[in-house]
């Protein structure tokens, strides 16, 4: 069953004159179909203003499509009767922690959706408890967001939005501001609610390492999915990735290289116990023969 | 104050500095903690460490934004905090560029944004205009785009034009807090090397704050470790990775090159120390199996 289903959606942001004038302007999105099962893990890769995040604006109707049509759980984001179910079904995550914590404690700010959706107060305690704990910051709790790091805020607006029980979770580059630590515990984190809690995840990142280990990987450019495939599908193809200005994982990178150098290789290689292991195989596949 | 000779060619010293927020409340913290180290001129510095390790609030003392509760910091041999010196001066001095600097971004055109420094210096027309174009150029920055709006730059562009902001000042010391963060490959790989271009034609001293080992070991010299508001270490990138597993240890990323060198060797195969990009451990692959 899929959660999502994109059918030639197309979108063009509207940009007026000063006498108010609509102005035409190349579109953002050019015909995407795209299904996504219940459960998968995505990663959206694409360079800056290749259109991911206009198309992850559409999957809870942030955006309405200029042409085409999104469904989520079959309903359909252009009828405004359904938006709020839809919200509850997909919840999203963007980059700046800042930008989406409100309240002056951790738990207040957790329970700002469960608050608005008319919970009973038992009802939010229960939800918000187990969402703060889920992700780690239970501890945190009376805590001021301000005073937190950056993963421990970006925890926060995921706590925020998975007091709310979505299906899907789609995350906008979520891990960019962080340090390495602090992407680490959001992805143990992001992978540990899509494993155990079956929700579905759309990750849009520029991290390649992200995106390993992930069930599929779309690659946008100019507005099109041009990639759609399993992490070692994707980053076996150096050469395309590069085109369009994208990197691949250092491993990859150097199976290149060394595939370049006339070595018989393996191309699909994208993690470092494979790389070890490969590399092990080639030293006693080229073993002087004496 | 500072112990023994300063030498001319050092930039920055600070000796003993600590900083601690919330003095003398309940809350107090120290979020640095008898740092000492100096950066000798022309130098390319990486620092790295866990978010509140205290990069950050060393960072902002190196421009007199923070004011030590001890310890001293001199700049080009002055301390700055004495009564002698013009704190607004060490200003110019230091160019320090905050994460997100394009947020800082506030004038109707790219040239006024680039000229608000040096007009603030109080330099002639002529002078503005000259590092202006300077600081332009220097970042790739199109001349087409000085009459333009910044708002209207793509996000790897406003960066570079808020770069060109602190530069058109010609300080002699640039600090940058993440200046690559959030851009997507092709942005980061662009404004990186626009800065170390710029470091290596103006002999600029440079101190780069990066999450990105693989960026840090690809432009720095040397890298200033900081760990709980102490520093950890100060060494050469070759030194540091010389025993990576001390960066391990305390939890810092390491480029998935050298940790890669680090299972081989475990494995038995040993490539050497101090493996830390793509074509170097390449590159000693194929001399071991004698491809090369």
């Amino acid at each position: 069953m899929n959660i999502i289903e994109v059918k030639n959606l197309s979108y063009s942001y509207q940009h007026f004159d000063d006498e108010g004038n609509l102005i035409e302007s190349a579109p953002a999105l050019l015909e995407i179909n795209l299904d996504i099962p219940k459960g998968q893990f995505v990663a959206v890769l694409g360079h800056n203003g290749s259109g991911k995040s206009t198309l992850a604006k559409h999957l809870n109707g942030i955006l309405k499509p200029t042409k085409g049509g999104v469904c989520v759980n079959k309903m359909d984001v252009n009828d405004e009767t359904l938006i709020y179910d839809i919200r509850q079904t997909v919840g999203m995550v963007f980059q700046n922690p800042d930008n989406q914590i409100v309240a002056s404690t951790v738990e207040e700010d957790v329970a700002f959706a469960p608050e608005n959706l008319g919970l009973e107060p038992k009802e939010i305690r229960l939800r918000i408890d187990k969402a703060m704990k889920t992700v780690g910051i239970y501890e945190f709790r009376r805590h001021a967001p301000h005073r937190l790091s950056g993963g421990q805020k970006q925890r926060v607006a995921i706590a925020g939005v998975i007091a709310m029980e979505p299906e899907c979770l789609v995350l906008d580059e979520i891990t960019a501001m962080l340090d390495p630590k602090g992407r680490k515990e959001i992805m143990n984190t992001v992978e540990k609610l899509n494993r155990e809690k079956g929700i579905t995840v759309i990750l849009i990142t520029h991290y390649m390492e992200e995106a390993v280990n992930s069930d599929r990987v779309l690659v946008m450019d100019k507005g099109r999915i041009i990639m759609d495939g399993t992490p070692k599908q994707i980053f076996s193809r150096v050469e395309t990735l590069k085109n369009v200005g994208l990197d691949v994982p250092p491993v990859t990178e150097l199976m290149h290289l060394l595939s370049q150098s006339g070595l018989k290789v393996k191309n699909d290689v994208i993690n470092e116990e494979e790389c070890v292991e490969e590399l092990l195989r080639l030293t006693e596949l080229y073993k002087p023969t004496n | 104050m500072c112990r023994g000779v300063v030498k001319i060619n050092r930039v920055i010293q600070t000796d003993e500095l600590t900083h601690k927020y919330s003095l003398g409340t309940p809350f107090e913290s120290t979020a640095v903690d008898g740092l000492s180290f100096s950066v000798e001129k022309g130098e390319f510095i990486g620092i790295i460490g866990h978010t509140g390790s205290g990069k950050s609030t060393l960072i902002q003392h190196l421009n007199g934004l923070l004011k030590p509760t001890d310890g001293y910091v001199i700049i080009n041999g002055r301390d700055i905090w004495s009564k002698k010196v013009n704190i607004k001066e060490i200003r110019f001095e230091v160019g320090l560029v905050f994460q997100y600097s394009e947020h800082q971004l506030f004038e109707e055109t790219v040239f006024k944004d680039i000229a608000f420094g040096p007009k603030n210096m109080g330099l002639s027309q002529e002078e503005i205009e000259q590092r202006v174009l300077d600081a332009a150029c220097a970042m790739g920055i199109d001349e087409s785009w000085l009459s333009r709006s910044p708002f209207d730059l793509s996000g790897g562009e406003k960066r570079r034009v808020a770069l060109a902001g602190v530069i058109s000042m010609r300080p002699t010391v640039l600090i940058l807090d993440e200046p690559a963060a959030g851009l997507d490959p092709q942005g980061r790989k662009t404004v990186l090397s626009k800065i170390s271009q710029y470091h290596k034609s103006s002999g600029i001293t440079v101190l780069l704050i990066s999450h990105s080992m693989d960026d840090i070991v690809k432009y720095a010299d040397k890298v200033l470790v900081m760990e709980n508001g102490k520093l950890h270490s100060f060494e050469t990138i070759e030194k540091v990775f010389s025993h990576s597993h001390n960066l391990e240890k305390i939890g810092l990323d390491l480029p998935q090159t050298t940790k890669i060198a680090m299972r081989l060797k475990e494995k038995g195969l040993d490539l050497g120390d101090g493996l830390y990009t793509v074509s170097k451990l390449a590159q000693k692959f194929l001399e071991r199996i004698g491809k090369v």
